[in-house]
């Protein structure tokens, strides 16, 4: 194993962050501010509980994961997509390095950003609701999982990109819909029984579901299959991001 | 000598069926300087690009060091540097955390004395805090090479190393060259320009079409295969050779004020005592006389074109 190709790629990585690290940081303190005023304060004023827990506390896990999945992928994506638009990918492919180095460095930095973000949201979060966290080691679990799963689809979208328009064609065509269909600001036993069984088809259910029980012990899926759904997504990722580098698949001609 | 790159019937076809190498082998020694020649689309790129590892080869076999390209890519890598031809660099990076992270990229932990001296020798050190964007062209090219250098590579592949610099900028290149092989370093440049080939390498090979028609010790190339000529200027033009010539097999101008004569340097007798006395009893009055040897671009053009030196 080439730790210190995994080291530097995952350092050159995070040094991207942390140069703009107060707009990493304020921007996800700003929009979950207004998230909490929108939603939080308009709505929540109508919807006192959900199922016991106040509106925004309810909304909080399904805010938290909104941010870190659509940033996991923005950020995994745009970390390989850029030394492909630039050229720089040359140095990468004539290292010696495998695939598993490289997605560790790069995926293993996008998850960090995503996390960090993540526990920023949370912390902002608290001053504006009384959270309580009964399962603090599973939200740690499907918090990291969360960042490493979708660091990894977006590391495939990125590697699928031809243009930075492809790049944010799947997180805004795909992503975002499912991630607010999928229960981030509602419970789905609020919804019509047809529109119950529909959701069900959605993946990020299982995801902020399995989230929102590591607060609050609610879940609209049982938690077995929640944790499922998180796995057998990080292996499908995998799987595909293996298939990619064996083949070369648009990085190595 | 010790060969440090062997190249074996290294074939690269793609999907649509073109054949970009058509089978080239070729020893590489080492220390030695090696400029390829050829024309746009000869297949200079992808045999580079083959060997570092971002081609992958339909067949044929490749060692670096002995140690084979595919069944031992880390330690074939190790030994290899890379200059692509295109300027690819993370412009809002600065250029010491861009050359460590080549040196950590390659398995090396950061050595911060050793960084600063390849920065200094490419007097890049007093920019080592900028910003990659805030660089000149030149700069970024020398960035390129502290970059490959970074993890002490024994072949450094230059590809087109000084397309689209100036003159000055192309002699310090050429410098930094010379000081490399000093250093024991094997170097495979590729170059459009002639001259380059003819200022720096110790070997040239002519690559056309993806099949390598020839490589050779430059001298003896230019020896073998260039031409001799002396250019005979007159005082005044004249409408034909003068019959008295004719043994000499000279050639006239067009404007009639020059007459060529080409010759073989190895030859017992070059013939040019008597040219000139017989020049002179024919009448003519000289106004100048120089020589020229055919350059390394007559030698190549014609190799491609199939046509003799």
């Amino acid at each position: 194993m080439n730790w210190s190709a995994i080291a530097a790629i995952y350092r050159f990585e995070m040094a991207r962050f942390f140069r703009t690290l107060a707009q990493s940081f304020l921007s996800p303190v700003l929009s979950t501010s207004l998230y909490f005023v929108v939603f939080g304060t308009a709505i929540g004023s109508r919807i006192q509980e959900v199922e016991g827990v106040s509106y925004g506390a309810f909304i909080v896990p399904g805010l938290i994961m909104l941010s870190v999945v659509t940033l996991a992928i923005s950020n995994a994506s745009f970390g390989i997509y850029f030394p492909k638009f630039l050229g720089t990918i040359y140095e990468l492919l004539s290292a010696p390095v495998n695939f598993i180095e490289i997605v560790i460095g790069y995926v293993g930095a996008a998850a960090t950003k995503a996390l960090f973000v993540g526990v920023v949201i949370l912390i902002t979060a608290a001053f504006f609701v009384d959270l309580r966290i009964e399962h603090p080691f599973a939200m740690v679990a499907f918090l990291v999982l969360t960042c490493l799963s979708f660091s990894l689809l977006g590391f495939i979208i990125g590697i699928w990109a031809g243009n930075f328009e492809q790049m944010s064609l799947v997180p805004q065509l795909v992503v975002t819909p499912l991630i607010f269909l999928g229960g981030t600001f509602y419970s789905i036993s609020m919804l019509p029984p047809l529109w119950q069984t529909i959701t069900l088809f959605n993946p990020v259910v299982y995801l902020i579901s399995g989230f929102r029980w590591s607060f609050y012990g609610l879940a609209d899926v049982p938690i077995g299959f929640s944790l499922l759904a998180i796995l057998a997504f990080t292996g499908l990722c995998l799987g595909i991001i293996g298939w990619i580098f064996r083949t070369g698949w648009r990085i190595r001609s | 000598m010790t060969t440090i790159l062997s190249i074996k019937d290294l074939r690269k076809s793609y999907a649509d069926g073109f054949e970009a190498l058509k089978g080239v082998s070729l020893d590489i020694e080492q220390g030695e300087i090696l400029a390829l020649l050829g024309p746009n689309g000869a297949g200079k790129t992808t045999l580079i690009s083959t060997i570092c590892g971002i081609t992958t080869p339909t067949s044929g076999n490749v060692t670096v060091g002995g140690h084979d390209i595919q069944a031992d890519f880390r330690a074939a890598r190790r030994m290899i540097g890379l200059v692509p031809q295109e300027i690819a660099l993370e412009p809002f990076e600065k250029v010491w955390n861009t050359v460590r992270f080549s040196r950590g990229l390659f398995g090396y932990s950061s050595d911060n004395a050793r960084l600063e001296e390849i920065l200094r020798k490419l007097s890049l050190w007093d920019k080592r805090k900028n910003a990659i964007k805030e660089l000149s062209g030149g700069m970024k090219r020398r960035v390129l090479i502290a970059k490959a250098l970074a993890h002490e590579p024994r072949v450094l592949f230059l590809d087109e190393p000084t397309a689209g610099v100036d003159v000055e900028l192309r002699k310090d290149m050429w410098e930094i060259v010379a000081e490399l092989k000093q250093a024991g370093v094997t170097i495979i440049l590729t170059t459009h320009y002639i001259e380059e080939a003819e200022a720096i390498a110790d070997r040239v090979g002519v690559i056309d079409k993806g099949e390598l028609l020839l490589v050779q010790d430059k001298n003896t190339l230019m020896a073998q295969m260039g031409k001799k000529q002396i250019e005979v200027m007159l005082s005044e033009p004249i409408q034909t050779i003068p019959d008295s010539l004719a043994e000499h097999n000279l050639a006239l101008n067009g404007e009639g004020d020059m007459l060529i004569y080409t010759y073989d340097t190895h030859a017992d007798r070059t013939g040019i005592t008597t040219l000139l006395n017989d020049v002179a009893q024919a009448g003519l009055v000289l106004r100048d006389v120089q020589t020229r040897q055919s350059s390394l671009e007559e030698i190549f053009v014609n190799l491609v074109s199939g046509e003799p030196a």
